[in-house]
């Protein structure tokens, strides 16, 4: 619908675009995202027209648009200062533009009162626009724009000026707005949330240049350029060569990844701190408690277990092994342990002597020995633990891998003597800097000897991991993007 | 914490300095006697013989005409070139030019305009003093308005041409309504500058048609009497009733804005 070719603009000695070339489609919520200064209110200003590119085309449904003037276009803009005319009421200032195309009065009285009423400002039309809130401004502005029923309407920054009930407020009036009108919609913003959660597709913009163009959760999962894996959301960026398993970083030995990059290639390994398991080493008070508080439901965990199993996994765990256990100690939450894993550690953790079945990755931190993991190799390495002292429980059924290998976890949990729970590569170990708790996520930065930045990490709900406790990360090779650098 | 008392005598003898003047001309053009230097009695004689007095009257009739005629002159160009300067140049000396007029010396311009006219071979007349008077109310125009523009918010053009107007209707339904106060105490000042305004009427106007400080002059060269006393509060009496129209206005706009 909207084709951008080859649009370049430089002002003096700065380059504003560079070689834009995008595809905006039909009914498209599409947002232009980067830092400020990064060209995207140039760009926006050129599809408006109050700004000419040094070269490139545009065309909106294969008409060139570069040759029209700002106001033959039919293209409106919501001006991030809303730009309301403060000497005109807000339904003069809605009329304004239907008056321009010369409409009969009485259309235009009818379509005023229509757009008021769908933004829900009837009652406020006679008002000044100095007489509003800023929301209510915002969506006399909305209403000016779409009245005149463009094919492309333009907002800039569109929210960043209401305060942040009210923004949340008017994304979803957007997006309602969006759907009920049917123009296609391109917003500019600096506000990740704001693209992530308004748009269809998202363009990430840096340095006058396209970095991608994706769908939100393409974006996240799988950013293709180092500025949008450290600009979009927060990640955990790792240097160094691609390798078969990975990354080979440089001084932290082999990160698991999955990359289609032939090997040597230097590259980036993003791993986002959600994907991320912290696996707590060090001995705290917690540990005799949940022991004994688990004990009794042990009975309930691994009946529980047992069917869970069946059902998810088709993998005949050895609960009957667990049963017999002397000490097998259940999770603090007798449903939540009654996950695959879960049940396979406490079935090979029978043998020892302080088997600990953990609840999940959440609430591991609150048993210092318990830890749960929910990746296949730390199964593994959990089940290898199963005569050791510190037997280790993992959680996360949800992973498909993990039922996969259930019975080379079994067949690793006759290996006897690994004392160390959490070998193996792609594991960084390294000690709790800060925990922080708000919006129901603990965020905790760990410090990795060998590596400048600390490793963010974040688990729902509240952690027990303090600062200064040593733990473990690992995440699964899927969760690694690789990025050529 | 207590005001030091001390900082009022500066403040009030400010003011005494500024006022004593203002109000024995008030004073002293209400005197009954014809002494300028004693009091003998309230009296509205002056302004009655002020009345009659065609020369006065006459002076006034031109002086008003000068005025109104090079306000109106000067408030459009002065607009226009203020809006030009804010949107379609980047010079600042071009800037600085525009609003020049207003500071030069009056003698400078005056001299300037008499040997420009005569030159053009124009003579001398209200209509020579009316274009003298919008050069410099021009300059006043501009630099008020050009303020102005330069606060106001260019994303209302752009709203306006996005919605579709042309460059005119942008500038006449959304430019203008928005410069209005700007544009008003500009025509303001430019009038009560030409209303008393003396030497560059002095040098461009004929001996035929004098303005008012013209009149008033010549008049004190034979001393100083009651009735330019007269004058002189009534001059003053318009110039307050500008003043506190356009403060209330800027008050008003800005409580709008």
């Amino acid at each position: 619908m909207l084709q951008i070719t080859g649009v370049s603009r430089r002002f003096g000695d700065v380059t504003a675009l560079s070689e834009i070339s995008l595809e905006i489609r039909q009914g498209e919520f599409f947002a232009l995202l980067g830092p400020s200064g990064c060209g995207k209110t140039t760009l926006l200003r050129i599809l408006a027209g109050f700004e000419a590119p040094d070269s490139g085309t545009v065309t909106l449904d294969g008409e060139d648009l570069l040759g029209q003037a700002a106001h033959r276009r039919p293209v409106n803009l919501m001006f991030q200062s809303y730009a309301l005319f403060p000497h005109m009421t807000v339904a003069k200032n809605v009329a304004y533009g239907l008056e321009r195309e010369k409409l009969p009065k009485a259309e235009i009285r009818e379509r005023v009162e229509e757009v008021l009423e769908k933004v829900g400002l009837a009652a406020m039309a006679k008002r000044k626009p100095q007489q509003l809130s800023g929301g209510q401004r915002q969506r006399v502005a909305l209403a000016r724009a779409i009245v005149k029923r463009p094919r492309l309407l333009l907002l800039d920054e569109p929210l960043s000026a209401l305060d942040k009930k009210v923004r949340a407020e008017m994304q979803l009036e957007l997006k309602r707005l969006q759907n009920e009108v049917g123009i296609t919609f391109v917003v500019v913003t600096h506000d990740q949330e704001e693209a992530m959660s308004l748009a269809d597709r998202i363009a990430v913009f840096s340095a006058g240049k396209v970095e991608q163009v994706d769908a939100p959760v393409t974006l996240y999962e799988r950013p293709r350029t180092p500025f949008v894996a450290d600009f979009v959301g927060a990640n955990n960026l790792f240097e160094g060569k691609a390798c078969a398993d990975g990354l080979s970083s440089d001084g932290l030995g082999v990160l698991p990844g999955l990359s289609d990059l032939e090997e040597g290639t230097s590259a980036l390994l993003a791993v986002r701190p959600e994907r991320l398991r912290l696996i707590s080493l060090g001995h705290g008070p917690a540990e005799g408690e949940s022991a004994a508080v688990a004990g009794e439901e042990a009975e309930a965990a691994e009946a529980e277990a047992g069917t869970e199993v069946e059902a998810d996994t088709e993998v005949e765990a050895d609960t009957e092994d667990t049963g017999s256990s002397e000490s097998a100690v259940g999770g603090e939450v007798a449903e939540d342990v009654a996950e695959t894993e879960t049940s396979e550690s406490a079935a090979d953790g029978g043998d020892a002597e302080d088997a600990v079945a953990a609840e999940g990755a959440e609430d591991v931190e609150g048993a210092e020995d318990v830890t749960a993991a929910e990746k296949a190799e730390d199964v593994e390495g959990t089940a290898d633990g199963g005569d050791a002292e510190d037997a280790v429980a993992a959680e996360g059924a949800e992973d498909a891998v993990a039922a996969e290998k259930a019975e080379d976890v079994e067949d690793a949990g006759d290996a006897a003597g690994a004392v160390d729970p959490v070998a193996g590569e792609g594991v960084l170990r390294g000690e709790v800097a800060d925990v922080s708790f708000y919006g129901g996520i603990s965020h905790i930065s760990v410090l990795v000897a060998g590596r400048p930045v600390p490793v963010l990490v974040a688990t729902q709900g509240a952690t027990q991991v303090q600062a200064g406790s040593s733990v473990a990360l690992t995440w699964a090779p899927e969760d690694g993007v690789l990025i050529p650098q | 914490m207590r005001k030091p008392r001390l900082l009022y005598v500066p403040f009030w003898a400010t003011y005494v300095f500024l006022y004593t003047p203002i109000v024995v001309l008030v004073v002293m053009s209400f005197n009954a006697g014809k002494s300028p230097y004693s009091f003998d009695g309230l009296s509205l004689k002056w302004y009655g013989k002020l009345a009659g007095n065609a020369t006065v009257a006459e002076g006034l009739v031109n002086t008003l005409i000068v005025a109104a005629g090079s306000t109106a002159l000067a408030t459009m160009l002065g607009t226009l070139l203020a809006v030009g300067l804010a949107r379609h140049t980047k010079s600042r000396l071009l800037d600085g030019l525009g609003v020049l007029p207003a500071v030069l010396p009056d003698l400078v311009l005056a001299i300037g305009l008499l040997v420009f006219y005569a030159m053009v071979k124009m003579t001398l007349g209200l209509h020579s003093v009316l274009l003298a008077h919008t050069v410099f109310g021009m300059a006043f125009v501009t630099a008020v308005v050009r303020t102005r523009l330069t606060h106001s918010d260019t994303s209302l053009e752009e709203a306006s041409r996005d919605l579709g107007a042309t460059p005119l209707t942008t500038f006449l339904r959304v430019t203008l309504p928005q410069l209005m106060p700007g544009i008003a105490a500009g025509a303001m000042l430019a009038f009560t500058l030409s209303i008393d305004e003396f030497v560059i009427a002095f040098f461009t106007a004929a001996p035929t048609t004098p303005t008012l400080p013209i009149v008033i002059y010549s008049m004190v060269r034979f001393g100083v009497t009651p009735e330019i006393n007269a004058l002189a509060t009534l001059l003053l009496a318009v110039s307050f009733t500008v003043v506190i129209v356009a403060q209330r206005m800027t008050r008003l706009t800005e409580s709008l804005s």
